[in-house]
């Protein structure tokens, strides 16, 4: 399958680990990743900051980008960026766009995928080969558990991962407090419930809080960094990615 | 030239301001910041709402048709939204034709006046009154106290609220930030005759609350009544309640008066059997409330002699007129949403300044009172909100809470104009639009290793992103992005080796 990696703007920039884990990963399974470089933002911040307009060329740019048919699928390790593509994208293309826009826009969405819903459910791979040999609990984002519905997708291939100690998340489905401009523009509230999502990463021992997305891992991080925790924050596809060969450290 | 000026369209008007409570007195995220400090509440409230979420998962879990009843819940209130008027003229023909009187109050104002003139005229300066949540909407209390009319609450948490002179944080459990011994506290200091050893344990002080209310019961002429449901075909209203209360108030007194939004409107009898399943699940958790009370009309020599019914837009037709905020009007006041959302849970009820707290709150207040620029406390409740979603997975008529905040928001800033906060999102798009200029910005995004220094890591920044790391660091931005990785030698030579171990494993 010619598979496009979204690496996603904060993934670009911030977190290339889990673009490249992406990559190496859906390569291993045999696919012919392919990256196109136009691609730069779904457009997220800006619709859930209240700036639809200005969300407009940033739609209309992943349109183009992946509406090339020779792509069959878009993978984003992202539920929240893929939550956007599916769901925020049409409405700021009726609204602001034109008609071949909205086309376009329904097209590509259909095709777009967070990572382990492409593995799960269009790839049938539960098992991906991976072997971690840690302890890891799994924060379900809330757009991938809400906006995308993947369910236990993540903890399905999780399961599978070789020598890895999964542990439950206490009260795992409660938000981190991240949500965008939200943990700046209320940024005391957010880090109340950051707090309670650290102390349920360090009530499990794990080493490693995994998730889907960058940017809830780039806050709950964030906050485990400032207590000096000892955790560590990794994305799902760097785990799936790990080989035995190349453990990561 | 035409005699007749035709003049602008009007929109319909919001809540005033300065009457009733819909418009706190500071912006969301400073009254937060005093609650968020307040650890009796934080304990009461994720205490309650834990225990409450448990419970309503347990029981709408045990319905087959959950779902169904859910579509439907929605269904019938966006049938109703989009043809309000013209159930509501049947509902008051029904009403009138049974021997009720029907009032129609544009605003807070309206509605106060016609209920101070109503009990003026039956000669008492004391009603007795169940909760309600459109009555506290619009200050009722408080402005017939300023008329010289005691109002006495009568449901246990409004009661405890009422005479501690201060505000209800939650909608279904008003009384939710106090303990016990500040119960007692307050019993004692407000109740006459109570017994100076009342205990603080639940049983004594509902003894001394139902000692206190009885007496008002058998001796209040007039009681003010909020509706959940007015049946459009028959004129019924429907009050439901847990602890008998809400039933002395509409049985006993000689007259009753009863303040419905205009959006609490059901087609036919029937629609009530979807919403009595859905209400009292969502909201305590419970199968079935204990007590549902429904009256129509009069009825001679049982009950009240003498119905008013006061209909209450108070920015309810504005809310309507929005083709996407309008959903918001479906809500039926269960706190399902409040009980499941992060923001509340640490911030409760008062940080909302309103009537209406909690994702609900967040999206109905702004629309009923309108958000009045950038010093507005409203404005900034949109924002209030993670956009975790939890809200519109409990809401037993699925009002898409999120979406509606988003849509709020964006009304917002287009209200506000060219904002530093504009400028930079203009910016943003601007340098994300295509792939030439994002490259350029991620290069100036690098800059961040230098503040980042030889640790790693970011632990100051300049306003307004100091809110971020006032409690979280940063990650330093890495060497290389991802983009520059896939086009190296590096990027190639690690795809070619995934290449062939894919290859080697098959």
């Amino acid at each position: 399958m010619r598979v496009a990696l979204f690496a996603t703007c904060i993934g670009d920039t911030m977190f290339p680990d889990a673009a490249k884990a992406t990559a190496l990963l859906l390569t291993r399974l045999g696919h012919d990743v392919v990256f196109p470089p136009g691609q730069t933002c779904c457009g997220q911040m800006h619709v859930n900051t209240g700036y639809q307009p200005g969300a407009l060329p940033l739609v209309a740019n992943y349109a183009d980008t992946f509406g090339d048919t020779s792509i069959d699928a878009v993978v984003a390790p992202s539920g929240s960026c893929v939550g956007s593509v599916r769901h925020q994208h049409e409405v700021v293309a009726e609204r602001y766009g034109t008609a071949s826009l909205c086309g376009q826009v329904q097209t590509v969405k259909a095709k777009t995928y967070e990572l382990s819903e492409f593995l799960v459910d269009v790839l049938d791979v539960t098992d991906v080969g991976a072997y971690f040999p840690h302890r890891v609990t799994y924060h379900p984002t809330c757009h991938s558990l809400r906006m995308l519905r993947v369910g236990d997708k993540p903890l399905q291939l999780l399961r599978n991962v070789r020598d890895i100690d999964l542990v439950e998340l206490p009260e795992a489905d409660s938000c981190c407090g991240f949500g965008g401009t939200f943990a700046i523009k209320n940024a005391e509230t957010s880090t109340a419930m950051l707090a309670d999502k650290i102390r349920h990463v360090a009530d499990t021992g794990a080493e490693f809080c995994s998730a889907g997305d960058s940017s809830c891992l780039m806050h709950i991080g964030g906050g485990m960094s400032r207590l000096q925790m000892g955790a560590k924050t990794i994305h799902l596809a760097e785990i799936l990615a790990s080989v035995e060969s190349r453990v990561h450290a | 030239m035409s005699a007749v000026t035709l003049g602008l369209p009007s929109f319909p008007p919001r809540s005033p301001e300065g009457a009733g409570f819909l418009r706190g007195t500071e912006k969301f995220p400073v009254a937060a910041h005093h609650e968020l400090a307040n650890a009796q509440l934080r304990r009461n409230i994720g205490k309650a709402t834990h225990t409450i979420r448990a419970k309503r998962l347990h029981v709408t879990g045990e319905l087959p048709d959950w779902e169904e009843l859910r579509d439907a819940g929605s269904a019938i209130k966006t049938d109703v939204m989009a043809r309000l008027p013209e159930l509501l003229e049947k509902f008051e023909a029904a009403v009138i034709a049974r021997g009720g009187h029907v009032h129609w109050a544009a605003d807070a104002n309206e509605a106060n006046a016609i209920v101070t003139e109503l009990v003026k005229a039956t000669g008492s300066d004391e009603v007795i009154k169940v909760k309600s949540m459109a009555t506290q909407e619009i200050g009722l209390n408080e402005h017939l106290e300023t008329q010289g009319i005691l109002a006495y609450e009568t449901d246990l948490a409004e009661l405890i609220v009422q005479l501690g002179h201060d505000k209800p944080s939650h909608i279904l459990v008003p009384a939710i930030h106090r303990n016990r011994s500040e119960i007692r506290e307050i019993f004692l200091r407000e109740m006459p005759d109570v017994d100076p050893n009342l205990g603080d344990n639940p049983a004594d002080l509902a003894g001394a609350a139902r000692k206190f209310l009885r007496h008002k019961f058998m001796t209040t002429p007039v009681a003010i009544s909020g509706a959940n449901f007015g049946i459009a075909d028959t004129g019924t209203l429907t009050v439901v309640e847990s602890e008998g209360n809400g039933r002395m108030c509409l049985t006993l007194p000689k007259t009753l008066i009863t303040v419905m939004g205009i959006e609490k409107i059901l087609p036919t009898y029937q629609d009530l059997e979807v919403f009595l399943q859905l209400l009292p699940r969502s909201s305590t958790g419970e199968r079935m409330n204990p007590y549902t009370s429904m009256w129509t009309g009069v009825t001679p020599g049982d009950g009240p002699q003498e119905f008013h019914l006061v209909l209450l837009d108070n920015g309810r037709t504005a809310a309507l007129a929005d083709k996407i905020g309008r959903e918001a009007l479906n809500c039926i006041r269960c706190s399902a949403c409040l009980n499941v959302c992060p923001v509340y849970e640490r911030t409760g009820g008062h940080a909302y300044g309103s009537t209406y707290p909690g994702p609900i709150g967040a999206v109905l207040t702004p629309q009923l009172a309108g958000m009045h620029g950038k010093d507005d406390p409203n404005s900034t409740l949109p924002f209030a909100s993670s956009l975790c979603g939890a809200c519109f997975d409990a809401c037993p008529v699925k009002i898409d809470i999120p979406s509606l905040l988003v849509e709020l928001r964006h009304q917002k800033v287009e209200q506000a104009g060219v904002t530093a906060e504009s400028v930079a999102m203009k910016a943003a798009s601007f340098a994300m639009s295509t792939s030439t200029r994002w490259t350029a910005a991620q290069k100036a995004a690098g800059l961040g290793r230098i503040v980042a220094g030889k640790k790693g890591k970011i632990s100051t920044l300049p306003p307004p992103l100091n809110g971020w790391t006032a409690a979280r660091d940063i990650p330093a931005p890495p060497k290389q992005t991802f983009r520059s990785w896939w086009d190296s030698d590096e990027g190639r030579a690690a795809l070619d080796e995934a290449r062939r171990e894919g290859k080697a494993g098959k």
